[in-house]
């Protein structure tokens, strides 16, 4: 099989069609326990108006992958390096642009839904003023075009009696309502790429269906790129053009959609489809991973997969990883038996208890 | 059971009419009040120590020997007079003028200062809030009350350096607390929310996370207002504040100290005013809290 080594090129500038290239980014939060490597190379690109999804496990640094490219990491403690490519500023790292340049492309170019809508929204202040905060911090709008465009804006994302509904406070608004809140603030400037953190996980399973058609809707209609942050396959699976899927801080397979999902390659993909219940058999044990998530502290070296793994052997733990490519280079693995890992008889019978 | 044409009402209708007839109304009402009887109660005070001159014929320093410890009550001096014969009514007022510009001018300065230090320390963090913070870990080491009369000491005893020693002293409190508060919410989503859209950080700073603070604060600063009239009152007490013949409260309890077994209304009276012009502030501090809060 093929296992050319993927480098992450530094350098070229990003193809048209890759509105965003993530290359070797590190996030390292500096605590009193030791070093935290939240984030430890991740390489990834985005291309125009598709949903790339990084799904994972908490802690295994998908929201941190977010909060870097947004600069919204505290620092200290927070260090963090890697080559980021936009497109719309193709000649600089994102990483090393900061200061009123960066705030120029916050919210018109780079935006972002928090997870938690209860506290996303600034508590004392009217829905209304937050929403013409946001459409008038990047559009330079009369006050009543502005406010106009701030009831267009509620309105679209489904508020009922928008125009009644500017004058209230985040406390009398639901979890769902304040979640579409969040997202007509976050669209107002209309950017062109959306990371949506875990938008939907503090939300029942029906306002959350509501909420991710209202996305995708938005997301079609605008031709916004997005990335969608979830630890619900699910999710993932329903929205998504492409996955990544993290685990230890790092993107362990990524691919299409449906060919990761029906063909994994790693052994913690295959072993987290596994495990997710299925509809049509009522199986006595739901199969589970055996272990926790590694402490990203004190790293060992090999693959960090490894004290779990059901396939693992000696050299896996003192392997130097990286992405190898995989059906012809669409689909990317970080596991060097992932050949093996797609056939059954290559695993344990007690793999899955 | 009940016949069929008896009128039953089920307990949700029940509570839904009494919902609607009484607790809506009322627990809007009963949350201004405070707030409205606490601007009432100052509001009245401020009037009375700006139309003084109105309010009492007499000049809060000229003395009549004729008509000295004259008990309240008496035929031309509603709160009576002390050792000098000088109208006590007319002395309150007069002396609310002192003590209402200590409570408003140092109390404002400190506020405005301190909260816009302990923001920028709170926001900024880094070595700009170390070294801020252990400047003002400094100030607390110090006992409060030494300080301001050390700084009074040195610079000569008059309203003005009172001022100046409160102005010194007070904003650490008003720091702390402001950049406490900050360095919670300044990691709140709703402001890295902010950040997200591309707001600046002075944008962020004092449209995202003072409104955030602001009741904090200000509640604090409304007992600050009572306690700098209490040090006011007590510099004046010590001879460290108005200079004797000006009616400040707090000098004229210390001037009624020898009189208190004999001429009680002396020192009482000023000690009232005192009280009432704390029990305003206080309420007002109360109210604002519910205002400035909706979401509580």
């Amino acid at each position: 099989m093929t296992e050319a080594a993927v480098s992450p090129a530094p350098g070229p500038a990003p193809a048209d069609e890759e509105i965003l290239t993530v290359s070797d980014l590190h996030s390292f939060i500096v605590t009193d326990g030791g070093i935290v490597r939240a984030v430890d190379g991740v390489s990834f690109t985005l291309r125009r108006g598709e949903i790339l999804g990084l799904v994972g496990e908490s802690g295994s640094g998908k929201s941190v992958t977010c909060r870097t490219l947004m600069g919204l990491m505290p620092s200290p403690p927070t260090r963090w390096s890697g080559d980021v490519r936009y497109a719309g500023l193709p000649d600089r790292n994102l990483l090393d642009v900061g200061g009123r340049e960066l705030q120029r492309l916050r919210g018109a170019h780079l935006s972002m839904i928090f997870q938690d809508p209860m506290s996303a929204l600034n508590p004392v202040m009217r829905v209304g003023d937050q929403i013409e905060e946001a459409v008038a911090s990047h559009d330079h709008l009369g006050q009543r075009d502005r406010r106009r465009r701030a009831i267009e804006l509620l309105d679209r994302v489904g508020i009922p009696a928008a125009e009644r509904r500017m004058r209230g406070y985040p406390h009398e608004f639901s979890g769902g309502m304040r979640q579409r809140v969040l997202i007509a603030v976050a669209i107002a400037s209309r950017p062109k790429i959306l990371f949506a953190d875990e938008p939907t996980t503090a939300l029942d399973v029906i306002i959350q269906d509501q909420i991710l058609s209202l996305l995708l809707e938005l997301q079609r209609d605008s031709g916004m790129s997005m990335v969608l942050v979830s630890h619900d396959l699910g999710v993932i699976a329903e929205m998504c053009d492409r996955i990544a899927v993290m685990y230890g801080g790092q993107i362990v397979e990524l691919g299409d959609t449906e060919a990761l999902l029906t063909a994994p390659r790693h052994p913690y993909t295959i072993s987290l489809l596994r495990s997710l219940p299925d509809a049509d058999v009522r199986a006595r044990f739901l199969p589970s991973i055996i272990g926790t998530p590694p402490e990203l502290i004190d790293v060992e070296p090999g693959c960090r997969f490894a004290p779990r793994c059901p396939l693992v052997t000696p050299e896996c733990r003192t392997w130097e990883t990286e992405l190898l490519a995989a059906e012809g280079g669409a689909q990317l693995v970080r596991c060097r038996r992932h050949d093996d890992a797609r056939r059954p008889a290559a695993w344990p019978d007690q793999s899955f208890v | 059971m009940s016949t069929t044409e008896s009128t039953t009402v089920s307990p949700g209708h029940l509570l839904l009419e009494r919902i609607q007839g009484r607790s809506r109304p009322r627990g809007k009402v009963r949350r201004n009040a405070t707030l409205v009887v606490g601007c009432s109660i100052l509001g009245a005070i401020i009037l009375a120590a700006i139309f003084a001159p109105f309010l009492t014929p007499y000049n809060p320093n000229t003395i009549d020997p004729l008509n000295p410890l004259a008990p309240p009550f008496s035929p031309h001096h509603i709160l009576g007079t002390d050792e000098y014969g000088r109208d006590i009514f007319a002395r309150i007022l007069y002396g609310g003028r002192i003590d209402l510009l200590i409570a408003f001018g140092a109390t404002s300065v400190t506020l405005v200062v301190g909260t816009a230090i302990g923001l920028f320390s709170g926001y900024s963090g880094g070595w700009a809030d170390t070294v801020i913070m252990r400047i003002v870990d400094l100030f607390f080491a110090f006992p409060f009350f030494v300080l301001v009369i050390a700084i009074v000491a040195m610079l000569g005893p008059s309203i003005f350096n009172m001022f100046v020693a409160i102005w010194l002293t007070s904003w650490i409190s008003y720091a702390r607390i402001t950049r406490g508060h900050t360095v919670v919410a300044k990691n709140r989503e709703y402001v890295l929310g902010a950040k997200a859209l591309g707001y600046g950080h002075l944008r962020v700073m004092l449209r995202h996370l003072l409104p955030n603070l602001v009741s904090f604060v200000l509640i604090f600063a409304m007992v600050d207002a009572v306690g700098n009239v209490l040090l006011g009152a007590a510099l004046g007490f010590l001879g460290l504040g108005a200079k004797p013949p000006s009616p400040e409260w707090g000098a004229m309890i210390a001037d009624g100290q020898n009189y208190i077994l004999s001429a009680w209304w002396l020192s009482t009276l000023p000690g009232l005013a005192i009280v009432l012009v704390g029990v305003g502030f206080s309420l007002i501090g109360d109210g604002l809290a519910d205002i400035l809060r909706p979401s509580d």
